[in-house]
Formats: structure tokens, C-alpha cells, sequence
């Protein structure tokens, strides 16, 4: 039924292939959102699920985000698997109350009680060339609330293996899906998963610890070949999880590098670079060569499209950074 | 505009079975076959709510409890829809169904936790297949619509077996019908012909705010809109809130789809323990509410018109009088949460960083209590 599933191919298909195998290996597993149906989603990731597995399984809703995430809650205490897709980050907002409200608190309630194994999937993150409210970075207000966990992936073997973890959790997701990798170069799918909360080292490097997650961490890998012509190693640390963190091999890292920069899209301020900064204070202070930097967006709206590649955590941007701590 | 939604007096296409004054009435709609004693059995059932809204409001005022919202004047509303219910039907409370909560065999003391601090909820809802109290407003009509979802794909509905044939049974106030989420559970039920009832208890006001500050028509016209029928029945009357709720489920257990039942009745008490509505009300309106008591007028008929027996009625009173006990004992016996149990169920596995925040807080805590 499915597509060989260790072959190359791009994001959007290994997140279709992983949906595909959620649902074959549990029959609780449904889809839910807008469009994703017959067309398969604006970003076709669930593209055919719906002609193999039934209009039951695959779910075109009224247009609803609080519907689509309260629906889940109800179907959930049924005994369904819900995956919501939301169709833009910046559509997420009329959900929050539901998520906020119902599905992280749910499992605390009742107690221990119930469960709430919902994932709500989010294409995210700019550089499209999108309209307004198609390109933010909302991952920080869900890493706040208790309750939820929330990942990224950055590449499409991570998307084929986390997706499939996310829906097999028992605790609600945040599945952030960087949605300008999508259909961009294919890759090979590694043939066993790593553990959903786990960060990855995906380059070694000994001067500085670079932390990305999501469309970041490509930037970060192109980053590091470029210092690397200058002789500056940087080891690229791709989060994976925002919540939980996966601090000891962040901690891990600096010890080694005694430098840091996190970078992500998402606003300046009281963001996931932020909260990493802070801890790695507490944990690593002793092995700290300079300051912990941060290359994000900036802390106004998103900008209009014209003005996105300069206002995006870009290579030069994270290049000059690089250079500013090297001179510490 | 001529239509009067605060009005005291009903409406005439307002569905009611047992008048104020204890006599039964027909609806050529909602024939009711009942027995005398069903009819007892649901004065009983009446009479225990209040006496758990009457205990509960006293341990409030004790300090045993930290607030209570009150379900007085709406025990008729409650317990004709609750007991509308079967056994694997499923409802979906506010945080003011205690009455539904009774006929779902829920120990008041469940749902005093709540109240008390002592927990957040903590019981399981598939247990009496009654959900936890749900305090966003309107929140839980979407839970219903979705849980009404899963029964459609279980192959729950329109099968013909009794047994099987599930229906979901949502409650919200006046208020709620403002809120988003009660506009888009009746969007995906209305368009999904889900098998679910909405039982709106209009109680006439949400905290100090009429009827009239949410809708510019009687809310069950609401339901045209959506495309599924709405009722409005005299909610004081527990005969017409049982057979029209019972008309309602049936129609969706048949997948005839939803029903919006709005129940026209009257919060008598404050809206919880912390309110004064001597602020936005008048006295006199509770006092002609009175008159349309939902136990009298059951205890009219089964004295006047059924001929029961004085000892049938102190009885009664004396099995109140038990569970009043039970519940004014229950309750400050309820256990403290210990520290660490805050941590215990944020999530389904332990994350690390709460492992460490847990020990860290059990240690202050067993420190500054030492």
C-alpha cells in the first residue's frame, strides 16, 4: 500500500508516508482539518490519505480552528487518535483556547485519568513569500503552557520517523513543520528513528555550539561550511524538541566549544533562546568563553514579504554573529 | 421589539407537562407515559440536589468550601434531562450540573474536590460517562460535538439496537450561547448530523448580565439557523425537560441528528457563592419565580393529585437528611493534594525537568512545614 518508506524523497512525502503509517498501524488514528481531504491540504501533505483510508478516517472540517482542536478533544475521550492539521501558523489562534484551556490540562484533571494523544500538526516558519498571518513562529506560546510538548523537524527523515512518534504518544504535540522545506531537496530515510525528544548533534564542530530546530537548522549547516573555509569549526545542534529540551546535549556541546548561539525565527525576546541561554548559565557557567548570543527575528510583526529575507535569521546574519563571539 | 425575552411568562409554543400548580397537561409532540412512582422517584431525586446545593452553600459559608456555584430553581431542568439519559449515552456538563451529576450516579463528594481545592477535576469521565465540570464557558459543546464524532464512527448510531445506539447530551446557560465554540458545535453537529442534544438551562441571567445582552431572539430559534430544531420547554417542569429531552436523544440515537432544547428557567441564586445579585436584580423576580418552583409543584400532584402518603414525603426527607450528612462529613474529610501530586499528571510519562522541579518543590515544602 504504501511507498518503500527507506527511499529519498522530500519532506511533504515523508510526512504523508508517515501519516500513512499511523493510520495502518492503529485503526483510532484520524485526521482532521481543513482541506485535507480531497485536495490532500494546501500543502498536499495528506495528500491520497483520504481516497485510501475513507472520509471517517480523513476529515475535511468547517472552516473552525477551536472546532478542529475541540472536535479532537471529544473524539479523543472516545478513544480516538486525533491529528489535527492547522492550516497556518498564524490560523493556530482562534485554537489556543482549546489547547490551552482543554487539551493540555486534560490528562491533569482527570488525574491521570484520561489521556489526550493529540497531535495538532502547524506548517510554520517564513520565507515564501507569503501574505501576512502565513509565516510566523508561534512555538514559544505552546513551550509555555503545561501540558503540551512541542517538536520540529528539520529534515525529511526526521519528519517520516517524528510524526510517527508524535501520534503514538499518549500526551498532546505541537508538531511544527517548517513549511519552506517542504518541497525542497529529497532525502534519505534513515532506516530507524531517533527518540522524538532527543536533540541531535548533525555536525560536529570544537568553537562554537550553534542550536536551531525547524527551518534553522539548514541555514546552520550551510553556516558551518562557509566558517569552515575561515577555519571556525561550528557544530551544529539540531534541537528537534522545543519542549521538553534536551539540555544535556546542549550542555554537552558548550562544555566542549564554551560558546553558544541559538537561533530561530521566532521574535527576540522571551523565546526559546531565551530559556536556553538561561539554563545553559545555570548548568555549563564555568565553561562560558562569551556570552550566549541569539540570531531570531526581530520583536515587531512579521514583515511584509519584501522585507522577510532580511529580517529572517539568515546566513549572513548568523555569520556575523558567529564572528562576534568568535572575538570574545 | 415585541418579543420578551426576560419574560416571566412563557412563550405559548413553550412545551410544559406538570403546571406550577401540580396538574399534568399534554403536549400533542411529547406524550409522556409515566408511572405515579417514576414520577415519585424523580421527586426524590429532586428534593437530594437541592439538599446537596443547600449543604454545599453552608460549607462554603463554613470555609470548607471556596466557592459554589448554586443549581437552585434549576433541580426540574436537571434532572428531567439526566434522566433522559441511558446508561452508555454521554453528557457533558458545565460546572453547575450537580443534578445531572446525581443521575449519573456521581458521589457529590466527586465534584466537591473541585470546589474545595483539594483537586482539579480528578475523576475519570468514561467512569459514568459524565465529563469532568468544565468552567470555559462553552468549551465543552465542542467536546460533545466531537465525542458525538467517534460514536458516528463506532457505528454507535441509527443501528436500531437499543443497546447500542448512542446519543451525547451537551448542557451550557444563556450565557454560552454567545461563545464561539457553541455557534461551532452547532455548525460541525448541524453539518455532520451528529447525535447530539444541546440542552441550553436559560437561566435568565449570566452573572449580572439579562438574557437580552446575548440574543436578539428566544435562543431556540437559534437552532433554524444551524438547521436542526429547537424546542423551548418550561425547565422549572421536570416532566417536559424529561420527555422532550428523551424525544431528542431518541431522534439522534436514530441519526435524525441534533436538537437545541433551551430550557426556560431562573437562577435563583447567586450566580456562585462569591456573587450579589442584589446588585443587577431585582427581589421581585426570584419572588414570582417562586411560584414556579420545580419540587412543589411535583410535590403538589403526588399529594393532591396521586394520592401519596405524608410518609411517603418524610421519607424522602430523611434519606436528604442522610446525605446531607454524607456530604457535610465527605467533604472535610477530603484529602489535601500532597506537593508532589502537582507534577504527577502534567504529563502521561515524566519529563526530567519536572522529575527536578517536583523533588525541588517536595523538599521546600517538607522544609518550611517541618
Amino acid at each position: 500500500m504504501s511507498a518503500p518508506a527507506f527511499a529519498s524523497m522530500t519532506m511533504a512525502k515523508a510526512l504523508n508516508e508517515g501519516l500513512r503509517k499511523s493510520m495502518e498501524s492503529d485503526p483510532k488514528v484520524v485526521i482532521m482539518g481543513e482541506d485535507v481531504g480531497k485536495l490532500g491540504g494546501v500543502f498536499r501533505i495528506t495528500d491520497g490519505l483520504q481516497k485510501d483510508f475513507g472520509e471517517d478516517r480523513v476529515i475535511d472540517t468547517p472552516l473552525a480552528e477551536s472546532g478542529i482542536i475541540g472536535t479532537a478533544v471529544g473524539l479523543a475521550i472516545r478513544g480516538y487518535r486525533p491529528v489535527c492539521e492547522i492550516q497556518f501558523d498564524g490560523f493556530v489562534f482562534p485554537g489556543f483556547d482549546q489547547i490551552v484551556s482543554q487539551v493540555a490540562k486534560f490528562h491533569n484533571r482527570s488525574a491521570g485519568l484520561m489521556k489526550m494523544p493529540i497531535t495538532i500538526r502547524i506548517p510554520f516558519g517564513g520565507g515564501i513569500g507569503a501574505v501576512e498571518h502565513h509565516s510566523e513562529s508561534p512555538e514559544t506560546y505552546f513551550a509555555h503552557t503545561a501540558g503540551l510538548k512541542v517538536v520540529s523537524c528539520s529534515n525529511a527523515s526526521d519528519a517520516y520517523w517524528m510524526i510517527q512518534e508524535a501520534i503514538a504518544d499518549d500526551d498532546p504535540v505541537i508538531f511544527f513543520e517548517p513549511k519552506r522545506l517542504y518541497h525542497a531537496a529529497k532525502a534519505p530515510i534513515a532506516e530507524t528513528p531517533t527518540p522524538l525528544y532527543q536533540a541531535r548533534v548533525v555536525r560536529p564542530g570544537r568553537h562554537v555550539t550553534m542550536v536551531g530546530y525547524g527551518p534553522t537548522v539548514s541555514t546552520l549547516l550551510s553556516a558551518a561550511e562557509v566558517a569552515s573555509g575561515d577555519g571556525i569549526e561550528l557544530e551544529v545542534v539540531d534541537l528537534r524538541s522545543v519542549s521538553p529540551l534536551d539540555m544535556p546535549t546542549v550542555v554537552e556541546s558548550v562544555r566542549r566549544t564554551g560558546r553558544l548561539i541559538v537561533v530561530h525565527e521566532a521574535p527576540h525576546s522571551f523565546g526559546v533562546g531565551a530559556e536556553i541561554a538561561t539554563r545553559v548559565m545555570e548548568q555549563a557557567f564555568y565553561s562560558l568563553e562569551a556570552p550566549v548570543l541569539r540570531v531570531s527575528g526581530y520583536d515587531t510583526p512579521y514583515p511584509p514579504s519584501r522585507l522577510e529575507h532580511e529580517w529572517l535569521p539568515n546566513l549572513d546574519r548568523v555569520l556575523d554573529t558567529v564572528d562576534k563571539i568568535m572575538e570574545y | 421589539m415585541s418579543e420578551q425575552l426576560h419574560a416571566v411568562q412563557p412563550e405559548p409554543d413553550l412545551v410544559q407537562l406538570l403546571t406550577p400548580e401540580g396538574l399534568r397537561v399534554e403536549h400533542p409532540d411529547y406524550p409522556l407515559e409515566i408511572s405515579d412512582d417514576e414520577i415519585a422517584s424523580l421527586y426524590r431525586d429532586l428534593v437530594m440536589v437541592r439538599r446537596i446545593d443547600t449543604e454545599a452553600i453552608a460549607l462554603q459559608r463554613q470555609g470548607e468550601l471556596g466557592l459554589w456555584a448554586s443549581l437552585l430553581g434549576q433541580e426540574g431542568a436537571q434532572i428531567g434531562a439526566g434522566r433522559a439519559l441511558k446508561k452508555h449515552d454521554m453528557a457533558f456538563p458545565t460546572y453547575r450540573e450537580h443534578g445531572v451529576a446525581w443521575c449519573r450516579d456521581v458521589d457529590p463528594l466527586t465534584l466537591m474536590g473541585l470546589f474545595r481545592g483539594t483537586n482539579l477535576g480528578g475523576f475519570d469521565p468514561r467512569e459514568h460517562n459524565f465529563n469532568l465540570y468544565t468552567i470555559v464557558i462553552g468549551a465543552q459543546t465542542l467536546h460533545a460535538a466531537g465525542y458525538a464524532m467517534g460514536v458516528v464512527r463506532d457505528g454507535a448510531v441509527g443501528t436500531g439496537d437499543p443497546e447500542r445506539d448512542t446519543a451525547v447530551l451537551a448542557f451550557f446557560g444563556d450565557g454560552a450561547s454567545s461563545q464561539g465554540d457553541v455557534n461551532e458545535s452547532f455548525v460541525f453537529a448541524g453539518a455532520g448530523n451528529l447525535p447530539v442534544v444541546f440542552f441550553c438551562q436559560n437561566n435568565q441571567w449570566a452573572i449580572s448580565e439579562p438574557v437580552t445582552t446575548q440574543s436578539r431572539v428566544p435562543l431556540y430559534k437559534r437552532a433554524a439557523g444551524f438547521g436542526f430544531p429547537g424546542v423551548r420547554i418550561d425547565g422549572n417542569d421536570v416532566l417536559a425537560c424529561l420527555a422532550v429531552t428523551r424525544k431528542a436523544l431518541d431522534d439522534a440515537r436514530n441519526a435524525q441528528g441534533p436538537t437545541l432544547i433551551e430550557a426556560f428557567t431562573y437562577r435563583m441564586n447567586p450566580h456562585t457563592t462569591n456573587d450579589d445579585p442584589r446588585r443587577y436584580r431585582l427581589g421581585s423576580e426570584a419572588e414570582t419565580w417562586k411560584l414556579k418552583d420545580p419540587i412543589e409543584r411535583v410535590r403538589a400532584y403526588l399529594g393532591r393529585v396521586a394520592g401519596f402518603d405524608p410518609s411517603f414525603f418524610d421519607d424522602v426527607e430523611a434519606e436528604a437528611k442522610q446525605l446531607a450528612e454524607h456530604v457535610r462529613a465527605g467533604c472535610r474529610a477530603l484529602p489535601d493534594p500532597t506537593p508532589g501530586s502537582l507534577f504527577d499528571h502534567v504529563h502521561v510519562t515524566m519529563t526530567d525537568d519536572l522529575v527536578e522541579q517536583r523533588q525541588e518543590f517536595v523538599d521546600f515544602v517538607s522544609e518550611v512545614s517541618a
